[in-house]
């Protein structure tokens, strides 16, 4: 019984080390990193619209959109689909997200659509899509938008990040889609 | 694609440089020599061990080991039980998450106590803060119960006839303190400031950018981050774990914990080289291991970039490869690469949805787990690779005529027994677990209390793969690794109380084995090496134990892996 006794002494003792001294250093490093690890937002005139990590819903047809999401981009929580590669149901839904892709943008050919812009990402919460998953959505915001289609082209080739050494290419659609806004104040 | 497999290459490359002189350092703690924290460290040592009356200069016996840390693990576990229990009425619930269900906290609290991380919550609704730190504090100490178990077998090794075998708690706090903890205080560093979150704050209500309320969760992640990977656990704190933008932001930050999670178990076995001043024997153990990880590595890499057949046929660009439950940011080579790193070794975070993986790339997840021995984790990898050592020296030993020997001890009937009951024990596990929920799923029996609904509800995909889930689930509680195919509706009392009691059986019948082996065996007459004498430190003795892993470990997995991924395969095709 002494025994158990000690050991509790001692769990009680490392919880202190591990579970409170511990975090609170890497809180207190944290309060000299961007937003003090709060994570970082992106504000347009002062006002947050967004967590620059986080990935948004866009279904308005004057943005660009990410990706399909399994929690519909609601980041109080997060997860993927889950779907196996062979599940039929699952097959279909890609194959009506390639359909209505089609018909939004009439201009496409399918073979140009990227795999990334009709299937879910892991997190449900992907801010990223592929350079090509936005490029095939330059026509569309550009007529909505009524600018030129070279200008949005132009927009979205200067938001793509090119990994130097190792990575992947990717477009932050938030960043991307803060940018138009801005563009389309300046053309009007 | 180029700078993506160039990332893959350089990672791996870059740890195993890093393991050695890491293996170097670990070794120096375990044998007592002085190290570079000492200063730090000694003397909060040596208070904790006085307030709390322990002797950790005693030296114990393998019983006297296993005492120790059987009955700190049963403190643990009825602590986290009752903090979990109580988490809704507890202090640090700035989001008001309710108290877990009395299966959902038993199957959660053994869970992080044996280093398994099988969650069957969302840590974003399922936990309070109090509650994920506290998990952060078994991630720790669950990993330090691993190595500290390996610190006692190197002992037993290296010693010629004893049984003092060092102290638990000396080993246990040394591993906390001189390896986990500093690893961890870097990566976390490196997390927050590539944007993780360390905050106490709840959850921050926004209006995005075209208009929606939007609630985002946020919370001391980078601390618990950093220890997850560092002590191979993988318990997220995100449901999405590290496919979540804000546990894994970048592609730096997913090469971090890669390195992270990779890199004890490395150093781990170069330890062993050092401590016993045999380095050419952990070269080959080494060698064994990696051989073993790049055949299960070189095809899921492949089948993830060249995407799922079954889209390719609907005639769109799968030129950035299998997307479904992938990040952008990412990509497929590192995700392929990173569930094969997770399942040999024993983390299980995710960085993809494993349930989304294609046939070929689930099928080598789930064979890595089966194996259990390649890499593995914290401690507890090189105890597995212990058990098919003593197998091959045997069986090796029967074929040439000669008594089994291993580092000058005879390996008798005893111990052949204890290792044989280990590498039985874990496809036993694994497959009457998985006939069993297959038994009710194939019948769709009512489950009653069990679980809500008929049994298969719990699916969340028909056919092969739904299979490939409840075989998955038990072959990760088994191999205590904790990732998922996280479609099956697993919390419920079914799957939390069947799992949960995998999961025990799953930790201390592993340690309690090689321990007691190595007791024993230390314990016996040294005998010289002689000319008669089998060496272990040569590739042929490598290849034996590979063929043993192969023959114990891969094939007695053949028709359950041949039901559900192989098939899927090929009605994919």
């Amino acid at each position: 019984m002494k025994n158990i006794f000690s050991i509790v002494k001692f769990t009680l003792l490392t919880v202190v080390l591990f579970a409170v001294i511990y975090p609170l250093a890497i809180y207190g490093i944290a309060q000299f990193a961007p937003n003090q690890g709060k994570g970082e937002t992106i504000s347009v005139n002062g006002k947050v619209v967004g967590y620059q990590k986080i990935g948004q819903k866009f279904d308005k047809p004057n943005y660009f959109w990410g990706r399909p999401s399994a929690v519909d981009y609601n980041a109080a929580g997060s997860g993927g689909s889950n779907k196996g590669p062979s599940n039929a149901d699952y097959l279909a839904v890609v194959q009506k997200r390639i359909d209505t892709f089609l018909i939004v943008h009439p201009y496409l050919i399918k073979s140009e659509i990227p795999a990334d812009m009709v299937t879910a990402s892991a997190s449900g919460l992907d801010p990223n899509i592929s350079p090509q998953g936005a490029l095939v959505q330059v026509k569309r915001v550009a007529k909505e938008r009524k600018l030129a289609e070279d200008k949005v082209k132009a927009l979205v080739e200067s938001k793509i990040n090119t990994p130097k050494v190792m990575g992947t290419a990717m477009v932050n659609v938030l960043e991307l889609n803060v940018a138009l806004d801005e563009l389309s104040k300046k053309g009007s | 694609m180029n700078t993506e497999l160039f990332g893959v290459i350089s990672i791996f490359i870059i740890t195993i440089v890093l393991a050695i002189p890491l293996g170097k350092y670990i070794a120096k703690v375990y044998l007592g020599d002085k190290t570079l924290l000492d200063p730090i460290f000694n003397p909060i040592e040596k208070l904790i061990f006085k307030i709390s009356g322990i002797n950790s200069t005693e030296e114990m016996n393998w019983k006297q080991h296993l005492k120790a840390l059987l009955s700190i693990n049963m403190v643990w576990f009825f602590l986290c039980f009752f903090i979990l229990l109580f988490q809704g009425s507890l202090f640090l619930n700035p989001d008001n998450n309710p108290s877990m269900s009395p299966d959902l906290a038993f199957n959660t609290a053994i869970s992080f106590m044996v280093n398994c991380n099988l969650q069957h919550y969302s840590g974003e609704s399922g936990v309070s803060y109090l509650s994920q730190m506290f998990l952060m504090f078994l991630q720790f100490v669950s990993a330090g119960v691993g190595l500290a178990a390996a610190a006692m077998v190197f002992t037993a090794m290296k010693e010629r006839t004893t049984d003092k075998l060092g102290n638990f708690y000396n080993y246990f706090i040394k591993s906390c303190t001189r390896i986990l903890l500093p690893l961890s205080a870097i990566v976390a560093t490196i997390l927050v400031f590539s944007g993780s979150p360390m905050t106490f704050e709840g959850k921050d209500a926004i209006t995005t950018l075209q208009g929606d309320n939007v609630e985002v969760s946020r919370g001391p992640a980078a601390a618990f981050i950093a220890i997850k990977h560092i002590g191979t656990n993988g318990g997220g704190f995100f449901g999405a774990n590290s496919a979540h933008p804000l546990e894994n932001p970048t592609y730096l930050t997913n090469a971090v914990e890669l390195w992270a999670q990779l890199i004890v178990p490395f150093a781990m076995i170069f330890a062993l080289g050092f401590y016993l001043k045999k380095r050419k024997f952990s070269y080959v153990i080494f060698g064994v291991m990696t051989v073993g990880f790049l055949l299960l590595v070189i095809p899921t890499v492949m089948s993830e970039i060249n995407g799922n057949p079954a889209i390719e046929r609907m005639g769109i660009t799968q030129a950035t490869g299998a997307m479904e439950g992938k990040e952008v940011r990412l990509g497929p080579a590192i995700s392929g690469f990173w569930s094969i790193a997770t399942t040999v070794i024993s983390t299980g975070s995710v960085n993809s949805m494993h349930d989304s993986s294609m046939p070929v790339s689930g099928a080598m997840e789930l064979l890595a787990m089966m194996v259990n021995a390649f890499y593995g984790g914290c401690g507890v990898g090189i105890l597995n690779f212990y058990v098919f050592i003593i197998l091959a020296v045997f069986i090796s030993g029967l074929m040439v005529g000669r008594t089994p020997e291993f580092l000058g001890k005879k390996i008798e009937a005893r111990e052949v027994k204890i290792a044989a009951f280990i590498a039985i024990l874990h496809p036993l596990l694994i497959l009457s677990g998985t006939a069993l929920a297959s038994y009710f799923a194939a019948n769709d029996t009512a489950m009653g209390f069990w679980f809500s609904g008929n049994a298969t509800g719990w699916l969340n995909n028909p056919g092969n793969h739904g299979f490939s889930e409840m075989l998955y689930e038990y072959t990760s509680s088994a191999a205590n690794n904790g990732s998922g195919f996280e479609g099956l509706g697993d919390n419920n009392p079914f799957w939390n109380i069947t799992t949960g009691i995998v999961l025990l059986l799953s930790r201390f019948i592993p340690i309690i084995g090689p321990l007691a082996i190595a007791g024993l065996l230390a314990n016996k007459k040294y005998i010289p090496e002689s000319a008669g004498t089998l060496k272990t430190d040569t590739s042929i003795f490598g290849v034996m134990v590979f063929a043993v892993i192969a023959i114990i470990a891969a094939l007695s997995f053949f028709p359950a892996l041949a039901l559900g991924p192989l098939a899927e395969y090929f009605t994919l095709k």
